[in-house]
């Protein structure tokens, strides 16, 4: 019965059905499951699916962001539920577009996937100045930093907010990614690593987190 | 000179210009930077850029406005200065003196999810895009070039506020991409979808531009002239960028898509030019291409 009802919860999310994705979680909490469970093994693996799927080209940003609403508003209601530690989270990530750039649906894709997957994910939004992403590392005492380019003309400007975190001594791992970043771009500015989609970006940031833990 | 529709019905090639974006960079546009500002601060790089295409022989000279809407312009404080930036940039165009030129003025994606997705709602999209194409138009542009569209919302709202505001022809171009479901945007249109809407919204010319380079700009091609008997315009990047030294350098030179120049002008595309990491260069060679036809 559970099982079955958990399943079902995974493919409300997939399938971007909000309002059974709510009555699902409802049901399953009041079976008496725990909110973490419902969590770990209902929602994240449906958010990992749309992951995937995005990933392959089966699915594009339209059905990304139906899933993830469907997704948001279950966490919403589980969240009061999770104890302070399920809800701490695995890692605290400091993300956002970098200046000068306005594409932003990347960057809002892998910051809901890191999200989905247990992170603390504070998204500084578009057009990020360096003495922005680094006060808020300050503040909540973040663990990475993200940041996503979509333009050749403002994907300079990561190196100027990696060399300014360096300089400033930051404890802070760095994660770079967008359509015009590779591997090589990422290794010349000296970020900690390079995504090339929101399912590498989560598997990418688990490993820094536990490369720094 | 002829209205540049009635150019293309007699089957002649229109030459468009290559990047803007990356050429201002090469001339120290800094990181960050609104580009649509140096319209007015820095006038006399944008009319050189402009002046380099047209000594390479392009009949279409597009305007530096690719985001110059209130809500582009609106990160860097500038959203009043939508018009002031669009006068500016087309008169950038117009000191170069050149009589045998077309003015295209560049419109590009607002930068915001449409509704219900998204925040941005449809009435807002509308007046954005009115705004900037009736300021294109005032200023004296010859045509409107919507482009690196990837949803097709945003795509017919574009074209309609252009129709329906001014006077204009207009090309709406889209950006496609190679996966495993086919030529996609983003927002997973495909190339049939594209046609028809672009057709439906009422645009004159339909084209794609931008995307990985001349390889899939061929097969973009391909597919669209099966689909449409109406102008297409083709305006690839120069493949994807790598980051050499400081700048995004993009690999293929002017001798390597030669051939698939001609391929594009065989397979039908009747406006041919450069997006992102295209120079005079490669204008230079396709003009070649063309004059040798
Ligand atoms: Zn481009």
């Amino acid at each position: 019965m559970i099982e079955t009802l958990l399943k079902e919860l995974s493919l409300a999310v997939i399938d971007g059905k909000q309002n059974e994705s709510i009555s699902l979680t409802n049901k399953l909490f009041e079976a008496g499951l725990p909110a973490k469970d419902i969590l770990d093994k209902g929602l994240l693996p449906g958010m990992e699916v749309v992951g995937v799927r995005f990933r392959d080209n089966i699915i594009f940003v339209p059905q990304v962001l139906i899933s993830a609403r469907a997704m948001k508003t279950s966490l919403a209601i589980l969240e009061p539920l999770l104890s302070k530690s399920d809800a701490k989270g695995v890692g605290t990530i400091v993300i956002g577009t970098v200046k000068g750039d306005v594409h932003d649906i990347g960057k809002n894709i892998v910051a809901m996937m890191l999200r989905s997957s247990g992170f603390t994910v504070i998204d500084l939004g578009i057009d990020t100045k360096v003495e922005k992403f680094m006060e808020t590392v300050k503040k909540e005492n973040a663990d990475i930093v993200g940041m996503s380019a979509l333009l050749t003309t403002t994907m300079g400007y990561m190196k100027v907010v990696i060399d300014k975190l360096k300089d400033e001594g930051f404890d802070v791992k760095t994660m770079v990614g967008g359509a015009p970043i590779s591997k090589s771009f990422a290794d010349q500015i000296g970020a900690d690593g390079y995504a090339k989609n929101a399912s590498d970006a989560v598997k990418l940031a688990k490993d820094l987190i536990s490369i720094k833990a | 000179m002829k209205p540049m529709l009635e150019e293309l019905k007699t089957g002649k090639i229109l030459l468009s210009d290559g990047a803007m974006g990356t050429e201002l960079q090469r001339r120290g546009l800094p990181s960050g930077a609104c580009p649509e500002e140096f319209n007015v601060s820095h006038s006399e790089i944008v009319a050189e850029i402009h002046q380099s295409y047209i000594d390479a022989g392009s009949d279409i000279i597009q305007s530096n406005t690719f985001g110059a809407n209130r809500a582009r312009l609106k990160l860097h404080g500038f959203e009043n200065r939508v018009e002031e930036f669009c006068t500016a940039a087309v008169n950038n165009i117009k000191r170069c003196g050149s009589s045998r030129i077309y003015i295209a003025g560049s419109i590009g994606p607002i930068g915001e999810i449409l509704e219900p997705l998204g925040e941005l709602k449809l009435t807002d999209a509308y007046d954005i895009f009115s705004e900037q194409a009736k300021a294109l138009a005032a200023a004296g542009a010859d045509v409107l070039f919507i482009e690196t569209m990837m949803a097709a919302e945003e795509i017919e709202i574009a074209i309609k506020a252009s129709k329906e505001n001014t006077n204009l022809p207009v090309s709406a171009s889209m950006t496609f991409e190679l996966g495993k479901a086919g030529l996609r945007t983003m927002w997973g249109v495909d190339v049939p979808q594209a046609v028809q809407k672009i057709t439906e919204a009422g645009a004159d010319i339909i084209g794609s531009n931008c995307g990985k380079g001349f390889d899939e700009m061929i097969q973009i091609i391909a597919e669209m002239r099966l689909l449409t008997n109406k102008p297409i315009l083709a305006q690839s990047n120069a493949g994807i960028p790598e980051w050499v030294h400081g700048i995004s350098v993009y690999h293929e030179t002017p001798e390597m898509i030669g051939e698939k120049v001609v391929k594009l002008l065989e397979l039908g595309a009747n406006i041919i030019g450069g997006c992102c990491g295209t120079g005079p260069e490669h204008i230079r060679m396709m003009r070649e291409i063309i004059n040798n036809r």
